[in-house]
């Protein structure tokens, strides 16, 4: 029963600028909610760091991002799994296509993740709304930074 | 009847100190120098774990020791083991896969513990917790016991998960019923699983003695001598007479507190190993996950009916989800306590159950309030009910043809009814509830826009568990008798050891009006004592309905045996034959003459030991007991459901409930009311509001009160409890049990209420208002397309 979500934001930037941007960790860790650290491993791999609360439980999550089925500039697939201790673990991953639209980019999203242990026993009621702000929170940030 | 007797509604002696925050619950004891235990808990439902890293949590500030299940292997601490052994059809024995304290090869549901931090205070040890490592390999779970025997394995040794795969009754002959029917009713069932929720979590202190080489182990236990017994004899923790187990107050327990937990083992080891106490306290997220669960069954079940509605054959199927683990009396639940209830309150012919009995990557499941009789009670219930409306017939009329009238009555499935009038509790039922005036009400209802319904249920149950051979006969690990001693003070006050274990029924009280009565003294001048393995010699603990008909039955004899030797006394006070000694209202008389003593004085005088030689007669006043029941008791009786259903919102409302039980001798009316209306509670709980659930890799979602509905009281309404009675013939007092009526009686109840109301039977426990809604929607769909 993993959760799902999609969804699409115009963002006011050139689609080259848009790849770019999401492909430069100082920009992901600016945005990525509760991001303590994101360091590149590799060109497709990175380690991160992020606390977040999902209802009564919050986490500090420890875990390894991939980037895969790399297109550049028309998308990726990003995915992760992160370790929250005695909280649980979250993993899961998001398809980013963009594409070009009234002279911006359209970023659509297709994201699939999972919970478990305590945060899936106290939070998965509320796992689709704290996704949604995540997400929310994160592309605010993100549409800032490609402007 | 005295005013303390037996029979009287006396207040609960014990409810000064639990209202007043004076009850001495286990997490209220400390021990000098003692020290917490966090437990790490897998959040995978089925995993391989390749590697725990202790190191980084080991450093930690204030931790004493970081303990895994390679250390627990390493001590040769013994795995925790199911004691009631069941053979399949073919005749080979369960499928009883290893269940070690800590796991060390791989978890097999959330929660299994990995991992255990004893630390100086539990916010070390839980910031310890945080810094273990645990590298896993997930492995695909299994949550649905439907599918359980298609999946890969997980457990070795049990091939399709299947634990057994057991029988009872006569197939052939309940098939020919089936094809020579008149009609048959077939239905499919799910038995909801259910979280225990015992308002007092589950807690541990252990504590070594290096200069005795004694351990001590307080815990939130039903049964201190049988978790004694299990962790001494199976699990090898020390030597039974260097094991002393203390189960002071509990508060509840619902069977959830029967097992024997990984936590309490877990708790002995390290408090030896370090030496110093170690304390375990279950917070609440701990309990949704590592408290055994209780029900979930999938049945299909069918009734076969003759001329005039009679019933000629039941045949039931059933798959039983006992989660990752067997459990301490798991096997028992499914088998010897439900399928032998399948009779019900009726002649029936012709039964045949079979169950089979799965591993899944969920919490283990176990006995709760009830278990087994409640899963069998709402399959015979629905069945007569939906037989009833299918064949046109009023519910009650066919119930009341198919009763059984005669006792003792031997039904297909090995029980044997002693005695019962299961017509006198339908006939006050129906008039209390009033059901006469339903169909007055039901158009109300409709006028008001809503659906009115009535559900009944005839329940039995087989309670005071339970004979020790006949068990035994049946694959049980030991004896169900119970224990007592009576010791007399000097004073002629009384203290009475019981076997039995109180975690809210009200012993120190009932126990206490059998002593004040038989002796007539104050119920002031006794004390029950219980729960310390130090004080009682052994005993059975509390689970089943068995307190009142097996343990206060072992009283009884001890106060034979007491009354016997104060009637030597009094020979010798008074030089009389002890033969011509009449004991009666606490006076000791020669019988035909005026000369009598008191209580008082032959309690004393058996102590100063004056009047007899030592060479005549024994100095003292303590004798003890062991009672072993003939037969399982019998309560039964008849609980009607009203309720009324809003159809825009799905929402039921109970707007009557009237439970008339006959439970045999009820000592305390107030007490046993009180039970009824727990179990009332709890069952309408299950039928309505909860559910614990999985998601499909192995997740608990249903893991707080923030999403498993426990019932609250907007959702009850006023019980209307009564009671009829027909002694039971096998135990001293005449009692039945009541502990349990309510559980068993209102999941039928209300389901048959509800689906009165709707016009459909599909509709799966619990009811919750979306439930309801869709089944109304669903109905009318049919109907409109038929």
């Amino acid at each position: 029963m993993a959760m799902t979500m999609a969804g699409e934001q115009l963002l006011a930037a050139p689609q080259e600028k848009v790849w770019a941007a999401l492909n430069d960790t100082d920009v992901l860790k600016a945005c990525i909610p509760g991001c303590e650290t994101l360091d590149r491993l590799s060109a497709t791999e990175f380690t991160a760091v992020a606390t977040n609360k999902i209802g009564p439980v919050k986490a500090r999550f420890k875990g390894k991002v991939h980037l895969t089925d790399l297109d550049p500039p028309n998308g990726y697939k990003i995915s992760g799994e992160g370790d929250g201790g005695i909280a649980g673990f979250a993993k899961g991953g998001a398809v980013v296509v963009l594409t070009p639209k009234d002279g911006g980019t359209l970023l659509t999203y297709n994201v699939e993740a999972q919970i478990g242990g305590k945060l899936a026993q106290l939070g998965q009621r509320l796992i689709n709304g704290v996704a949604k702000k995540l997400a929310d929170d994160f592309f605010v940030k993100f549409a800032a930074a490609v402007k | 009847m005295s005013a303390t007797g037996i029979g009287a509604a006396v207040r609960r002696k014990e409810d000064l100190r639990f209202i007043t925050g004076k009850g001495q619950y286990t997490d209220d004891i400390s021990r000098p120098g003692e020290t917490r235990a966090v437990f790490l808990r897998s959040p995978h439902a089925h995993a391989k774990i390749k590697r725990v890293d202790t190191k980084a949590a080991a450093a930690m500030p204030g931790v004493i020791a970081v303990l895994t299940g390679a250390d627990l292997a390493q001590d040769k601490i013994g795995n925790l083991i199911c004691g009631w052994m069941i053979h399949s059809k073919d005749g080979s024995p369960m499928k009883m896969a290893p269940h070690p304290a800590i796991a060390a090869n791989k978890v097999c549901c959330v929660g299994d513990q990995v991992a255990v931090v004893i630390a100086e205070t539990l916010a070390e040890g839980k910031d310890a917790a945080e810094k273990i490592k645990v590298d896993y390999e997930v492995l695909p779970a299994v949550v649905d016991a439907a599918k359980a025997q298609s999946a890969p394995a997980i457990h070795e040794s049990a091939p399709k998960n299947t634990i057994y795969q057991w029988h009872l009754g006569d197939a052939k002959a309940v098939d020919a019923a089936i094809k020579s029917a008149k009609h048959v009713t077939r239905l499919d069932i799910v038995n909801n699983r259910l979280v225990p929720n015992a308002m007092e979590p589950r807690v541990a202190i252990a504590e070594y003695d290096s200069g005795t080489d004694n351990l001590t182990l307080w815990n939130t236990t039903q049964n201190p001598h049988v978790a004694r017994l299990v962790i001494s004899a199976f699990v090898g923790m020390a030597p039974e007479h260097k094991l002393r187990v203390i189960a002071p107050d509990v508060g509840g327990g619902f069977g959830s507190k029967i097992f024997i937990y990984p936590e309490e083992v877990v708790c002995l080891w390290a408090a030896r190993l370090v030496g110093r106490p170690v304390k375990w306290t279950s917070d609440r997220s701990e309990a949704f996950v590592a408290d055994a669960h209780g029900r979930d069954h999938i049945t299909h079940a069918e009734m076969a009916f003759g001329e005039g509605g009679k019933i000629t054959a039941i045949k039931v199927k059933t798959i039983a989800n006992l989660g990752a683990y067997m459990s301490t009396f798991s096997s028992s639940v499914p088998t010897y306590l439900y399928a032998t209830l399948l009779s019900g309150q009726y002649d029936i012919p012709a039964i045949y159950c079979e169950v089979d009995a799965v591993y899944t990557n969920t919490a283990p499941v176990d006995a709760y309030r009830g278990a087994g009789r409640p899963e069998a009670t709402f399959v015979v219930e629905r069945l007569v009910e939906v037989g009833a409306r299918e064949e046109g017939m009023d519910p009650a009329e066919l119930r009341r043809k198919n009763f059984i009238k005669t006792f003792p009555h031997q039904t297909p499935v090995i029980m044997n009814y002693d005695a019962g009038d299961y017509g006198a509790s339908l006939k006050k039922a129906l008039d209390l509830a009033d059901v006469k005036g339903f169909d007055k009400r039901k158009r109300e209802s409709e006028r008001a826009g809503k659906l009115r319904g009535l559900g009944y249920s005839s329940y039995i149950e087989a309670c005071g568990i339970a004979p020790s051979q006949a068990v035994g006969s049946l694959g049980c690990g030991v004896g169900l008798w119970e224990s007592a001693e009576v010791r007399v003070n000097p004073t002629g006050s009384v203290e009475v050891l019981t076997g039995s274990h109180s975690h809210g029924q009200g012993h120190e009280t009932t126990f206490a009006q059998l002593v004040s009565e038989r002796l007539s003294i104050p119920i002031e001048n006794v004390s029950v004592v219980h729960g310390d393995t130090d004080k009682v010699q052994f005993g059975m603990g509390t689970y089943g309905s068995r307190s009142g008909a097996v343990g206060m039955s072992a009283v009884v004899k001890a106060l034979d045996k007491v009354e016997a030797k104060a009637k030597k006394v009094a020979a010798y006070m008074m030089e009389a034959a002890e033969g011509d000694i009449v004991f009666k209202d606490g006076k000791f008389t020669v019988a035909g003459t005026d000369k009598s003593v008191a209580w008082g004085d032959v309690t004393l005088n058996a102590y100063i030991a004056h009047k007899f030689a030592g060479s005549q007669l024994e100095p003292g006043l303590k004798e003890g007991a062991f009672y072993d029941p003939t037969n399982f008791t019998f309560p039964a009786g008849c609980h009607i459901c009203e309720v009324e259903i809003d159809p825009e919102t799905g929402n039921t409302e109970i707007v009557g409930w009237t439970a008339v039980d006959d439970f045999g001798t009820v000592v305390n009316p107030m007490i046993v009311e009180g039970q009824v209306h727990g179990g009332v509670a709890q069952g309408i709980g299950q039928a309505l509001l909860e559910s614990a659930i999985y998601n499909a890799e192995g997740q608990l979602v249903s893991g707080s009160f923030m999403d498993y509905t426990m019932p609250r009281a907007e959702n009850l309404p006023s019980l209307k409890v009564d009671t009829t009675m027909t002694k039971c013939p096998s135990n001293p007092l005449g009692i039945k049990g009541c502990g349990e009526a309510g559980a068993i009686a209102a999941p039928a109840a209300v389901v048959n209420a509800i689906t009165d109301a709707i016009g459909s039977e599909d509709l799966a426990m619990p009811a919750t208002p979306p439930a309801v809604w869709a089944a109304i929607r669903k109905a009318a769909k049919m109907q409109k397309a038929a």
